[in-house]
């Protein structure tokens, strides 16, 4: 197969006849900056009229060596690379590399960082989700659902920053808890937007879910036998829509996930529509937690009792001696930690995302490694719209819900 | 776990440790691909969570290629962990027994310059095809300009 055109918009090229048939094929290239790509992604495609022979994904072109950067920063800076790498779940990338970390070093988290973690990643796929189904839908062509997405999206962003100070890149969870102290009326704020939320679904499901021209877009596109998908290495709501009920909240609980009440919603039918109900469904499950987390949050501290990796109080910097030299020692050098190697997994929006940490005893990372979901779910694409038609595969990439930061790191 | 491994092929089983309740089983890289095998479809580890390699520069054997295996059915995940030398790294691809090693294999081909025999698709991934060098080695600058 040739180069087809040079890598922008839609170009295509007419390959050779098949000597037999006398049947022409089509060269389409998709990407990488096509608006249903979300980010850089290249499609290769082999199409016969529309029907598309062969697919060939080409990644790489937000590769921006974040696993190399790791290994230069020390433990706490590097939080801030791995909110750079899945841009639309920042606190779930947080808080695998934190929890990896903290796996090594052996520390206790108190109760009120833990379920502030919790907390703040639901709102993040929250937040995953709402982009997810707006663009989605966009792409399928509903346009105002997209509108609503974001008003709520905007919400989150609003609470992200009440916390943190960014509305994106957060990097709110440290090695040790969290980076700052709750700010004052967070409750509020959070009951405010969680009161309302579900009714925001509804209006979704309402635009959407008995529509018929959705319906007819998504029923029985994309489908991709649950074997395959276990193969080739997808997870996530992906899985769950196969009729798998695998989630790594409830099967190797983290963050004291364990004492949160939720379902993990599947569906059978394994097409477009299905992971749509899903991540629906999703959305209202994780509305759940977070009125569980805000309710029951215990008092205490937000940051673990361990001087040699949390940065002491400001107050007992200036009154005690040894706060002050953890503290010049923290921020000069960092801290070590013990040799080892760990991973730890994390139920990402997008499926199963692993931070796997090796330590050399230093305070800087020997080397780490992401197993990011939207680089194993990508490498579906070909088996999931080979054979089927050049309009479902926009439906069918769509439905994976990938994000090109995080595959391309 | 490893008992069972052990008894499948005594001779692949090099080391192992459970250490932060995780359990590391060092493989000869050799039987990578029947270890592999026998832990799919008799062990009901039945995916390949990832793949990926760290460079114990100057250190030999020089690459740990490492592979996180993962069993729904019992919750259990496993790393096996395969030492192969600086000098010509090269190691039997697992793609025969899940087709998704693929792009995992590819990756750390690309940045680390390990080859995967067999492979079917043996290019780079992330870097352009023709870049020169591994950027994920250990003697590969993290910043600079080619001359």
């Amino acid at each position: 197969m040739s180069e087809a055109g040079i890598p922008g918009q839609i170009t295509a090229t007419v390959e050779g006849e098949e000597p037999e048939t006398g049947v022409r094929r089509m060269v389409l290239n998709m990407g990488p900056q096509h608006p249903s790509t979300h980010g850089v992604l290249r499609l290769k495609m082999e199409l016969d009229g529309e029907t598309i022979l062969k697919c060939q994904p080409d990644i790489g072109y937000l590769h921006t060596g974040i696993e190399k950067e790791f290994e230069v920063k020390t433990y706490q800076q590097a939080v801030t690379l791995t909110d750079r790498c899945d841009y639309l779940a920042p606190l779930s990338n947080n808080l695998g590399y934190c929890l990896a970390v903290e796996k090594l070093l052996g520390l206790q988290i108190p109760p009120q960082a833990q379920w502030m973690r919790v907390m703040l990643t639901e709102l993040t796929r929250l937040n995953s989700h709402l982009v997810w189904l707006g663009t989605h839908a966009i792409d399928i062509g509903a346009m105002s659902v997209f509108l609503y997405c974001f008003r709520e999206r905007e919400d989150i962003l609003r609470i992200f920053e009440m916390f943190s100070g960014q509305r994106m890149m957060t990097s709110y969870f440290r090695i040790g808890g969290l980076a700052l102290e709750p700010p004052r009326g967070w409750q509020q704020r959070v009951k405010r937007f969680i009161d309302v939320f579900p009714s925001r679904v509804d209006e979704y499901e309402e635009l959407l879910t008995n529509n018929r021209i959705w319906i007819g877009r998504t029923r029985g596109v994309g489908i991709l036998p649950l074997e395959d998908m276990l193969d080739l290495g997808v997870t996530g709501p992906m899985l769950r829509a196969a009729g798998l009920k695998v989630d790594a909240r409830k099967d190797e609980p983290y963050t004291s996930y364990e004492k949160f009440d939720f379902e993990v919603p599947t569906r059978t039918e394994n097409d477009v529509y299905a992971r749509y109900q899903v991540r629906v469904e999703e959305m209202r499950q994780s509305a759940r937690i977070v009125r569980q987390a805000m309710d029951g949050m215990p008092a205490g501290p937000w940051k673990a009792d361990a001087p040699h990796v949390v940065l002491p109080d400001r107050e007992k910097m200036k009154t005690q001696m040894e706060a002050l030299i953890y503290h010049f020692k923290i921020v000069t050098e960092g801290f070590r930690v013990p040799e080892g190697e760990v991973f730890q997994v994390i139920e990402s929006p997008r499926g199963e995302l692993g931070y796997y940490v090796v330590s050399d005893g230093t305070t800087i990372p020997y080397r780490v490694h992401m197993r990011v979901p939207s680089f194993g779910n990508l490498q579906a694409v070909p088996a999931m719209v080979q054979g089927t038609l050049i309009a479902d595969v926009i439906a069918g990439i769509g439905s994976m819900d990938f994000v090109l930061g995080d595959t391309d790191r | 776990m490893a008992l069972a491994v052990e008894a499948f092929d005594a001779d692949a089983v090099t080391g192992g440790k459970f250490d932060r309740n995780e359990l590391t089983l060092e493989i000869a890289p050799a039987k990578i691909s029947s270890v592999c095998g026998f832990l799919k479809y008799d062990q009901k580890f039945v995916r390949l969570s990832t793949v990926t390699a760290v460079d114990r520069y100057p250190a030999e054997p020089r690459f740990e290629v490492v592979y996180h295996l993962h069993s729904i059915e019992r919750k259990e995940r496993i790393r096996l962990k395969c030492r192969i030398g600086g000098a010509n790294p090269e190691i039997e691809s697992v793609t025969s027994v899940w087709a998704g090693a693929n792009w995992y294999e590819r990756e750390v081909f690309d940045l680390f310059g390990v080859r995967f025999l067999n492979h079917p698709d043996p290019r780079r991934i992330m870097m352009p095809d023709d870049w020169e060098g591994h950027p994920l080695r250990k003697d590969y600058p993290i910043t600079g300009t080619r001359v």
